[in-house]
């Protein structure tokens, strides 16, 4: 009996989401049919690069003639345009009216694909734009923010809330450089891996031990060390170069992989920090829901009591969760200055371990939802920093918003509620 | 297998919770538990099971003194507890509750992740080589310590691998031994707590306690998934095992413990059998005076309809309809009691009439005037008194004194204020009159409300809200948690609002409450109406099946 009144509820908030979706594609299907399609500028066709000038097979000859492997996709914008704008009204219609429809997650992913895609076009529309190029500087620049969110989730699993990522972050570029300048770049990253650690650790003491509220003891972190990295580097590192200027570990193509047209190039020709990042969500999945580890992390972190009257220890746990992350986060940092341009500035994580942070909860605090969001987050990115190029109507600050417009509109909703671990922020208190 | 206790005291600061106790349960009996509220059954079971250590006393087990550092050492002891506030992860599985801290890893392991990583170091190897050859673009050394690294993590990694098929069948081993079925695949927070308490029992049977303690555990269970729970235990304790049964209510007691054990105000202050007891007696060796379990009261003399309530329907937090299409009304001078288990719509029905929900279809009328869509000022204003069903959370501020507790209702109003300033000197003289009227044991009127007893606590709420005129009362569980004199006082003075032709409604889980104080009795169940009915023209028994779903 109770059952059925819970799935009859169920289904009511099913189908209260089904009409949301359904007007909200829509809603985008219009938007695309009378905003882009309608004004599309230049000579109507789009044309988007699929290969990298470098790669391998950018000049591949096959019998007659120059023909070119996947040379670039050719499309006619304002067609293109008015035939997304029915799909997404399609979606929608089929939504409000099919009432045993579940909507799905893929849909929404398909539809937000294609509205971007119908964005791209237009805004391409008579230029041409080198899409493989982006979509692979979009997983590089979601790097940092999956290295950060990773660090959210160990951290808030066992609900610990983590605001301090963006300091573990930082620190772990600062000492990740000097430490790389002296010693090559691999101790460079062992360095930024202890750091975050060590930051971690503080923030475990100070909110599991005493206690402390654990946003403002977050906060206190962040701003410790964006003060120290900030006073150091004009202190010290503007009189020594040479102790700001580390080695680099980047681009590393893996053999064979690399050469698939285009999705080699977007996923196999990248940083190393990315595989990392690829093989981190995988083992910290793997290490959440399938081990025993795991499973008493998620308990500590949903119901700490529970799992103390049942022998767990609670805070031996949550101190392991939280400097986990701090290592994750610490490693994350490293990539910012030995992954990158070997070189420190002040601030220069510029607050991408609060997008990190956004991009747990969007990831509704699992490893591989939290690098979905963050590759959102990185894709907005780099499609604001690409289409500066393009000669696009709108400004570059209003693109620069991409990122975070995103975000609210993720979040306000459209993808559904979002829970976090029930003791999320709570410490807990021994009797 | 026999646990004794011997001589334990525990003492907080400033409190002592148990003093000199000596208890002792063997395998195959079921040992009654009684004391009230506060008495001290809670403290000795925590300490029982490790959970707080003992200032003075031994625990033995076999004769044997042990040490409990924590639940640990108890369950290896062989004590296992069923808490009264479950202790289950909601958003997890039943197997995954029951193997929690003990669980099966996996025996035969697949590698997967080692192998790939395995193949993985080898494709990078192979990749060297053909450096060598200057095939591939360079490669760095760091990169095969990489590898190592994530592979030496799989490794310990897959070593800790759960075996959740085992942790399943162990589940279902056990339900089909003691007839507890359950699915072992179900998330806790989809179950009925009749369900959940069934997993708990589980956990405690995997885990091979010999000694199984049941704190309150018939609290949130409808009459006849007691008897069931009964059932249960006498199939535990046909298998041997020991059973400590804690509880406050007498009939329970008498039915299915072997001896009985009463502790009042942490000591023990009697041993006995259900033969030799009576449940009189038992009330006053809880209590230590004689006791009135009766309510006296006269006839009701139903007057004008105060309360009209049409076709309510509320929504609960996360927006399911809690209360669907209720209609009733409460009349002057009679107390109607609204029964129901836990968490069937009650909550939102009293916030819906007290103005505290907003977002309500259906109306609410108080003596001709709509108040459905009232602020709770409003509603408060129109005359309405409300006693709500958490003292602590929704009752009292409880770092505020008893003076400042007494005049939240009212601080505005003269003679508390005049508009801007509170006048403290007359708030404090009313707070001293309603502590002297209402038996309020408190230092003073200085004290924080949360220094007073729960039974004190509920009577500053009760002097509070009849201290003023309202011609309507609201009372949600107005006596739970409290000791039994202050359910006695309690219940003389709502029967004496009564009397004063004030209009009552009642909700309470509570049975016996609702029995003895209504006037009518409604029965909710999925937030509708299930059945009314007056207490001479029905049982315990019927009430139970209303409140389970039948209908009327």
């Amino acid at each position: 009996m109770v059952d059925t009144t819970v799935q009859a509820a169920e289904a009511a908030r099913g189908e209260r989401r089904a009409h949301r979706l359904g007007w909200f594609y829509i809603g985008l299907g219009l938007f695309v049919a009378l905003v882009f399609a309608s004004t599309v500028t230049g000579e109507g066709d789009s044309s988007f690069g699929m290969v990298l000038a470098r790669d391998r097979f950018a000049d591949f000859e096959i019998g007659l003639g120059s023909l070119r492997l996947l040379p670039s996709l050719v499309v006619p914008a304002a067609l293109t345009n008015f035939l997304i704008a029915a799909v997404m009204g399609f979606l929608g219609a089929r939504l409000l009216t099919k009432k045993a429809l579940k909507p799905s997650n893929l849909t929404l992913a398909l539809v937000i694909g294609l509205f971007l895609f119908a964005f791209l076009t237009w805004a391409a529309a008579g230029q041409s734009f080198n899409l493989a190029s982006m979509l692979r500087q979009s997983v590089l620049r979601s790097a940092p923010l999956t290295f950060g969110a990773l660090a959210g989730v160990l951290s808030e699993r066992v609900a610990v809330i983590n605001i301090a990522i963006e300091g573990m972050l930082l620190g772990g570029a600062f000492t990740g450089v000097i430490v790389g300048s002296l010693y090559g770049a691999w101790p460079g990253v062992l360095a930024a891996i202890i750091t975050g650690g060590l930051l971690a650790w503080v923030l475990a003491v100070l909110s599991i031990k005493y206690k402390v509220d654990q946003i403002i003891s977050g906060v206190v972190i962040n701003i410790f060390v964006l003060g120290l990295t900030s006073f150091l580097s004009v202190q010290i590192l503007t009189q020594n170069a040479d102790l700001n200027n580390s080695p680099r570990i980047g681009a590393w193509n893996v053999p064979f992989l690399s050469d698939i047209p285009f999705f080699g190039t977007i996923l196999f020709k990248q940083n190393l920090f990315v595989y990392i990042m690829f093989g981190l969500v995988a083992v910290t999945t793997y290490a959440l829901f399938f081990t025993r580890w795991g499973l008493r992390t998620r308990a500590v972190g949903e119901h700490p009591k529970a799992a103390d009257t049942l022998g767990v220890d609670v805070y031996r746990i949550r101190y392991i969760g939280v400097i986990l992350g701090g290592l994750v986060a610490g490693f994350g940092g490293a990539f910012f200055t030995i992954g990158q341009v070997g070189r420190f500035d002040e601030n220069m994580t510029g607050g991408r371990g609060y997008i990190a942070l956004a991009a747990m909860i969007f990831g509704r605090w699992h490893p591989v939802g939290a690098m979905s969001a963050a590759l959102v987050f990185g894709f907005s990115d780099a499609i604001a920093n690409k289409l500066g190029i393009l000669n696009t109507p709108i400004p570059s600050e209003f693109l620069a918003m991409a990122p975070y417009i995103a975000t609210l509109i993720v979040v306000a909703g459209v993808v559904g509620k979002s829970r976090p671990p029930a003791a999320d922020g709570i410490p807990y208190e021994k009797q | 297998m026999e646990l004794e206790l011997r001589g334990i005291t525990k003492r907080f600061p400033g409190v002592i919770a148990n003093e000199d106790v000596n208890l002792t349960v063997r395998s195959g009996e079921i040992l009654g538990l009684l004391g009230e509220n506060g008495a001290g059954k809670s403290t000795l079971m925590n300490i029982m099971y490790g959970l707080y250590s003992a200032t003075e006393g031994d625990i033995l087990v076999d004769g044997e003194v042990r040490a409990f550092h924590g639940p640990s050492d108890a369950i290896a002891a062989g004590i296992g507890m069923v808490h009264q506030h479950f202790m289950l992860v909601p958003v997890m599985s039943v197997a995954e509750n029951v193997v929690l801290g003990v669980e099966p890893l996996k025996k035969k392991r697949t590698p997967w992740m080692f192998l790939g990583l395995v193949a993985a170091t080898l494709g990078l190897l192979l990749t060297m080589v053909f450096n060598l050859f200057g095939v591939e673009e360079g490669i760095e050394g760091g990169m095969v310590v990489l590898l190592a690294a994530f592979a030496g993590l799989a490794w310990i990694l897959h070593k800790d691998a759960l075996d959740i098929a085992e942790s399943r069948s162990e589940v279902e081993e056990i339900s089909a031994k003691y007839g507890l079925a359950v699915d072992p695949d179900a998330l806790i927070e989809d179950l009925p707590v009749g369900l959940q308490q069934r997993v708990e029992i589980i956990k405690v049977l995997f885990r091979e306690a010999e000694i199984i303690i049941f704190d309150e555990p018939t609290a949130v269970l409808t009459p006849q998934e007691v008897e069931e729970f009964f059932g249960i235990m006498r199939s535990l304790q046909a298998d041997g095992k020991g059973v400590i049964f804690i509880t406050h209510k007498l009939n329970e007691i008498n039915e299915v413990c072997d001896r009985i054990t009463v502790l009042r105000r942490g000591k023990v202050v009697g041993e006995t059998t259900p033969a030799e007891s009576t449940e009189q007696g038992l009330a006053e060796m809880m209590v230590g005076r004689p006791v009135d379990l009766q309510v006296h009261k006269a006839d009701a003399k139903p007057g004008d309809v105060v309360l009209e309530v049409q076709h309510l329907t509320v929504d609960d937090d996360r927006g399911h309809p809690a209360v669907s299409d209720v209609s009733f009304s409460v009349r002057a001078g009679e107390i109607v009691g609204v029964a129901g288990i836990q968490g069937n719509g009650q909550t939102e029905l009293v916030e819906a009439i007290t103005g505290l929900r907003p977002g309500i279809s259906g109306v609410t009328i108080l003596n001709g005037e709509d108040i459905s869509q009232g602020s709770p000022r409003h509603v408060h204003d129109a005359g309405v008194a409300h006693i709500p069903e958490d003292r602590q959370r929704m009752g009292l501020v409880l770092p505020f004194t008893v003076t400042e507790n007494v005049v939240l209702n009212t601080y505005h109003l003269e003679p508390f204020s005049n508009g801007t300033v509170m006048d403290w000197s007359a708030s404090k003289a009313a707070a001293e009159r309603l502590i002297e009227q209402y038996d309020v044991r408190t230092p003073s009127a200085e004290a924080p409300a949360s220094t007073l007893s729960g039974g004190n606590q509920q009577k500053v709420i009760v002097a509070r809200e009849f201290s003023r005129t309202a011609p309507l009362v609201v009372a949600s569980q107005p006596t739970r948690g409290i000791d039994v004199g202050s359910i006695e006082y309690i219940h003389e003075r709502i029967v004496e609002q009564r009397d004063n032709g004030a209009a009552i409604l009642i909700v309470s889980t509570e049975l016996d409450e609702i029995m003895a104080l209504s006037d009518r009795i409604l029965v909710m169940y999925e937030g509708r109406i299930v059945a009314e009915t007056t207490p001479d023209d029905t049982t315990t028994t019927d009430l139970g099946l209303y409140m389970a779903g039948a209908t009327a």
